[in-house]
């Protein structure tokens, strides 16, 4: 049974893929009726503030790591698709404008870890990908990952998740387009421009499904094993003021008549360095108190997107002038998209 | 004696990949040299894009995210 049990899911990769999907499925569907049967075997009032905020976790705990779950998964076998050297083999060889919008999409869908950033950046500056193109991929990566978006769907629904992905890329897009602009090459450290040039080549690693499936498990392992205590903090968060705050507590200071609230909420989130999950329980808390949409998506970007150690780490590479204008157009974007959300919602 | 070099920037993931080299050697009474590669210059000299990278005995055998710990055997056992 046991040497079946380890065989079985090798040989018949595909079958497993699609048992594991009906399964995912019928959890999924099973999670609403199972969180009001347990809200009533307790002995609360279902009615009552505790009841609600009960059924809240009991019902979206479960429900956002069992969609983090199913994305991480199927993201780690999209990204066996996406090395970084493949990516940057489809950038070398376009120019500016499209390849913007290119570079940001495929950040989004290239593996990434903050630690790698200056690595690949001098990767990709190396093989000849014009500058402004490698800010479109930095600025994407790390701001449009599909744990932001697995989490904002879950809490808040599809509309903001796809306002976070569009408005994200247009930052991505226009601030990589804008610094290339700029024609700042020499204000790279003196060794990277020293660096040989080198030939965007690729060599494609040709995996198997089974493979690329054992990829989407490791990133699950990495990911969600890594993420999970956050994820139930800001559900946590989320429940515990599920009708219990007064709506109004944080609309004087954040909401859409505070015009100041914008800048603020970016200058705060700047500085912090947190991932995309590590913020999700404050973003959960401010729009709880009525903070204006676009306030708090400005300020979940701003952390996301830019950081402190980033900028130190970035500085090995890049000479101040650079990054001031790295941070700052980015910033500007930043800006943007808050005050245009607010005025259109 | 192998030689083994683990590139990276300091980043959590380069200290995991070193601890586990370091425990396989152990677990496999394999003698090895581990050295940490943190100087960027130094790294990119390998041609590595995404840290950490493993360098076994002068080759690039690993780029990105922490190795398995069956890949880390089989290039200390083979």
């Amino acid at each position: 049974m046991s040497v079946l049990a380890e065989r079985w899911p090798s040989r018949h990769p595909r079958a497993l893929l699609g048992l594991a999907a009906l399964a995912w499925v019928g959890l999924y569907e099973t999670l609403l009726p199972a969180s009001e049967a347990l809200v009533a075997a307790l002995p609360v009032e279902r009615e009552s503030h505790l009841g609600g905020a009960l059924q809240f976790f009991l019902y979206d705990a479960p429900k956002v790591l069992l969609l983090l779950t199913g994305v991480v998964f199927v993201m780690g076998m999209v990204n066996t698709y996406f090395t970084p050297e493949r990516t940057r083999a489809m950038l070398a060889v376009r120019r500016d404008g499209v390849a913007n919008v290119m570079a940001a999409s495929l950040g989004v869908v290239t593996p990434f870890c903050s630690c790698s950033a200056v690595p690949l950046f001098i990767g990709f500056v190396q093989a000849g990908v014009p500058l402004g193109v490698t800010f479109s991929f930095l600025i994407a990566a790390p701001m449009v990952n599909e744990v932001a978006l697995t989490l904002l769907l879950g809490l808040f629904g599809w509309r903001i998740a796809l306002l976070y992905l569009g408005l994200g890329l247009s930052v991505a897009v226009v601030a990589g387009w804008v610094i290339g602009r700029f024609r700042m090459e020499h204000h790279l450290e003196q060794w990277v421009q020293q660096m040989p040039k080198v030939a965007a080549t690729h060599t494609l690693a040709r995996l198997t499904v089974g493979e690329r499936m054992a990829a989407g498990g490791e990133s699950v392992r990495d990911i969600v094993g890594r993420v999970w205590p956050w994820v139930l903090a800001g559900i946590a968060i989320g429940a515990a003021i599920h009708g219990y705050v007064p709506e109004d507590l944080m609309a004087a200071i954040m909401g859409k008549g505070a015009w100041w609230s914008v800048p603020l909420a970016v200058l705060i989130g700047v500085p912090m360095y947190t991932n995309a999950v590590g913020v999700i329980p404050i973003v959960q808390a401010l729009l709880a108190k009525g903070a204006a949409l676009g306030t708090v998506l400005a300020f979940m970007m701003s952390v996301i997107a830019l950081s402190l150690p980033e900028i130190v780490i970035l500085r090995k590479v890049l000479k101040p002038r650079l990054i001031a204008t790295f941070v700052g157009v980015v910033a500007a974007g930043i800006l943007t998209v808050g005050y245009v959300f607010n005025f259109v919602l | 004696m192998k030689a083994i070099k683990v590139l990276g920037t300091g980043c959590p993931n380069c200290r995991r990949t070193v601890a586990l080299i370091e425990q396989v050697a152990h677990d496999t009474g394999v003698a090895v040299t581990v050295e940490k590669v943190e100087d960027l210059p130094a790294i990119m000299g390998y041609g590595v894009m995404s840290t950490p990278g493993v360098v076994l005995d002068g080759t690039v055998v690993h780029a990105g995210g922490v190795p398995g710990r069956d890949t880390v055997e089989r290039w200390l056992t083979s």
